[in-house]
């Protein structure tokens, strides 16, 4: 078996070429992009990469380069590409990361390294906290955040009874700690089910028997795709709460009208009234012919941030840069957007409900659920 | 009770689902004594033919027939292309050749379909739940799952006892030089049983598809399933998988339902439901570890 993993690795790695954007070489800012753009999470990926080269393309800079590279959503495969980014490519500026086990790989040591890290999805409470670096930035949340919105929708809701789900990993836990940390009604069950898991029937039985009046569920991917159709199908109407990993528009159209009407937290939504937005949603959708998910804007995002750093200071002199991307002076798709003291975002977490526009499965903004939201790890972040 | 006999029946619904991926797995190792890897892709291209053709014509029976067809065309083309150069090989280079095939059909099905799951529902005619007697609710869908794979096996049963192609297959199992002395044309068998297995992957990856989701590299995690599974009931025993398939498939929602809450009973709530969990996903590969301590060759397996 081992023979069979090199060989397959081999192969793999010679059949990436690494894909350049623009090439000037001299003076120029090289970022080192490692994402998911093979296997089941691709999605999410190709979404971050098209939302971040966009913003490039926008930008009009030609003295920019990107090497994109693709993880396969395998810890080890990140690790040796992010050696050969910093050892041989010699990047100044490393982001892309989607999963928080790759993040955790490879951050920590990119950052010990010298090297600024940008994080376009993924913030692990380890980041955030007692390992926070002031090379890290997260543009888009820290992992709990949008769990946290969920529960504080539950509770303003007057939810009192809920029956909670995750896979049985990190990011699960996380996410149904975050969910209790603002909801204070009772639990009428928790469940952590297998990473991966696509069958809910037995899970799904267990919501119909536990007298709840809410479901929270948090199942990234495949897995909610899942959940959501045999949800419909069992004939249980109790109300449904998720985070938006579910309801993205990547996944939304597979989901089918069993996610209509359900309420989702997100920092970002396609109506979000300000410029920026309206124009990116746009120029979005001219570019690659389908409507961007939050996982896009947060690519945009993460790009046009870098940019508007790249303005004042170069990422040579680490401390100018490093001020210039605290000021987050750009304009976020979300609007109001400024970092915590621990590099993380400051932001309105918004409710939206999945309705029907013409044929396409959408989400609008219903709500806010929490203003101008940091996270809960800054005062474990010594910097 | 009303919820345990509810799980019993998701149990049972894993299990026949199991078994439809599991029969074509051991009857190709069983006559053909291939290790396919490349199994869990066919389950992936019948699932990725029935979205395709229920979203062009909204028939799901329609839907259904493509994907036995899909699945058991690329079942025939890989046999003659790729698998019949293996049979004398050992089993690191079959291995080797069916792994690379999951890396063709993943990433062939990403560049025909994109990377994002595609869109199969339940015909309205199965979806929703019906009342069965006792006062549960259960979906109609389930049920009909559980019919078409029970269906399946007797097919299958009777195919293998009392027709001449059973009577064909089972002698290529036990002596395949002796029949290809007698002059059956061995080749032609060995692609016909290997697009049955095929088709049968392919038909519960539709069937499937249409309540979970329909993406590239749906077929690895029921491929591993199906290993376990012909393990326990004994490598080439089409019997054997499907007592092996019932049992994994009720060890599975049983367990992951009744340890937390036997756990439960003498620790608190929130770490027994993380023990109770963590030992559940462990609990089919115990399962598999005791049969094989019990009865090395499965529980139907006759060769040693």
């Amino acid at each position: 078996m081992n023979k069979l993993v090199c060989a397959a690795l081999a192969v793999s790695l010679t059949a990436m070429a690494p894909v350049a954007a623009l090439a000037d070489g001299h003076g120029g800012v090289k970022v080192g992009m490692i994402t998911t753009l093979s296997g089941g999470g691709a999605g999410l990926g190709i979404d971050v990469r098209d939302g971040f080269m966009l913003a490039i393309a926008q930008s009009g800079r030609d003295d920019i380069e990107v090497v994109i590279e693709d993880d396969q959503r395998k810890p080890d495969i990140a690790v040796q590409l992010a050696d050969k980014m910093i050892q041989s490519e010699k990047v100044d500026i490393m982001t892309g990361i989607i999963w928080s086990n790759l993040a955790m790989a490879v951050v920590p040591s990119a950052v010990a390294q010298g090297k600024f890290y940008l994080s376009p999805n993924a913030g692990p409470s380890a980041l955030a906290g007692a390992q926070c670096n002031p090379l890290y930035f997260n543009v888009a949340w820290q992992n709990d955040n949008l769990h946290e919105a969920a529960g504080a929708y539950a509770k303003s809701a007057g939810y009192a009874n809920s029956f909670i789900l995750a896979p049985n990993y990190p990011a699960g836990q996380d996410a149904l700690t975050g969910y209790k940390r603002m909801y204070d009604g009772d639990l009428a069950g928790e469940v952590f089910t297998q990473l991966g898991q696509t069958d809910y029937a037995a899970e799904i039985a267990q919501i119909r028997n536990s007298g709840a009046d809410s479901v929270y569920f948090f199942l990234p991917g495949g897995m909610g795709i899942s959940f959501l159709k045999q949800y419909a199908d069992s004939g249980v109407d109790i109300p449904v709460v998720g985070p938006a990993f579910s309801f993205d528009q990547g996944i939304l159209q597979a989901v089918g009208d069993a996610a209509l009407g359900v309420k989702n937290t997100s920092q970002w939504s396609k109506d979000l009234d300000n410029a920026a937005n309206a124009a990116f949603v746009e120029s979005f959708q001219a570019e690659y012919g389908r409507l961007p998910s939050l996982y896009a804007s947060q690519g945009f995002d993460t790009a046009n941030l870098m940019l508007s750093a790249l303005e004042t200071a170069s990422p040579s002199d680490q401390e100018a840069f490093r001020a210039a991307l605290m000021a987050a002076d750009f304009d976020s798709v979300r609007g109001d957007f400024a970092f915590a003291s621990n590099q993380h975002p400051i932001q309105n977490i918004y409710v939206r409900e999945v309705v029907r526009e013409g044929d396409v499965l959408t989400n609008k903004l219903v709500g806010v659920a929490l203003e101008d939201h940091g996270n809960v790890f800054i005062d474990d972040c010594k910097m | 009770m009303l919820l345990l006999i509810e799980q019993v029946l998701n149990g049972l619904q894993f299990g026949v689902m199991l078994f439809l991926m599991a029969a074509g797995l051991t009857l190709v190792f069983g006559v053909m004594g291939l290790i396919n890897l490349a199994h869990g892709s066919l389950y992936m291209i019948g699932a990725f033919a029935a979205a395709a053709v229920a979203g062009a014509t909204g028939s799901f029976l329609l839907a259904l027939a493509a994907s036995l067809a899909a699945a058991a065309a690329a079942g025939a083309l890989i046999e003659v292309a790729v698998i019949r150069r293996l049979y004398d090989r050992d089993h690191l280079d079959q291995v080797l050749a069916t792994f690379a095939l999951i890396l063709i059909f993943s990433e062939g099905t990403r560049w025909a379909f994109g990377s994002f799951p595609l869109y199969l529902d339940i015909p309205a005619w199965l979806s929703g739940p019906v009342s069965l007697p006792g006062g549960i609710e259960y979906s109609r869908y389930r049920l009909a799952i559980i019919g078409v794979g029970l269906a399946v096996a007797l097919g299958l049963y009777l195919l293998i006892t009392r027709t001449r192609l059973g009577i064909r297959i089972r002698a290529g199992e036990a002596d395949r030089e002796m029949i290809a002395a007698l002059g059956i044309d061995i080749s032609r068998l060995y692609t016909l049983v290997f697009a049955l297995g095929a088709a049968l992957a392919g038909l519960a990856g539709a069937m499937v598809g249409a309540i979970q989701s329909v993406q590239v590299g749906m077929g690895e995690p029921v491929l591993i399933l199906a290993f376990v599974v012909i393990v326990i009931g004994g490598i080439g025993s089409v019997k054997g998988a499907l007592v092996g398939a019932i049992l994994v498939g009720l060890t599975d929602t049983l367990g992951g339902y009744l340890l937390p809450i036997a756990f439960g009973q003498v620790m608190e709530a929130s770490s027994a439901t993380a023990i109770g969990s963590a030992l559940a996903s462990m609990l089919i590969y115990i399962l598999m570890a005791v049969v094989l301590i019990l009865r090395p060759t499965g529980l139907y397996g006759a060769r040693a």
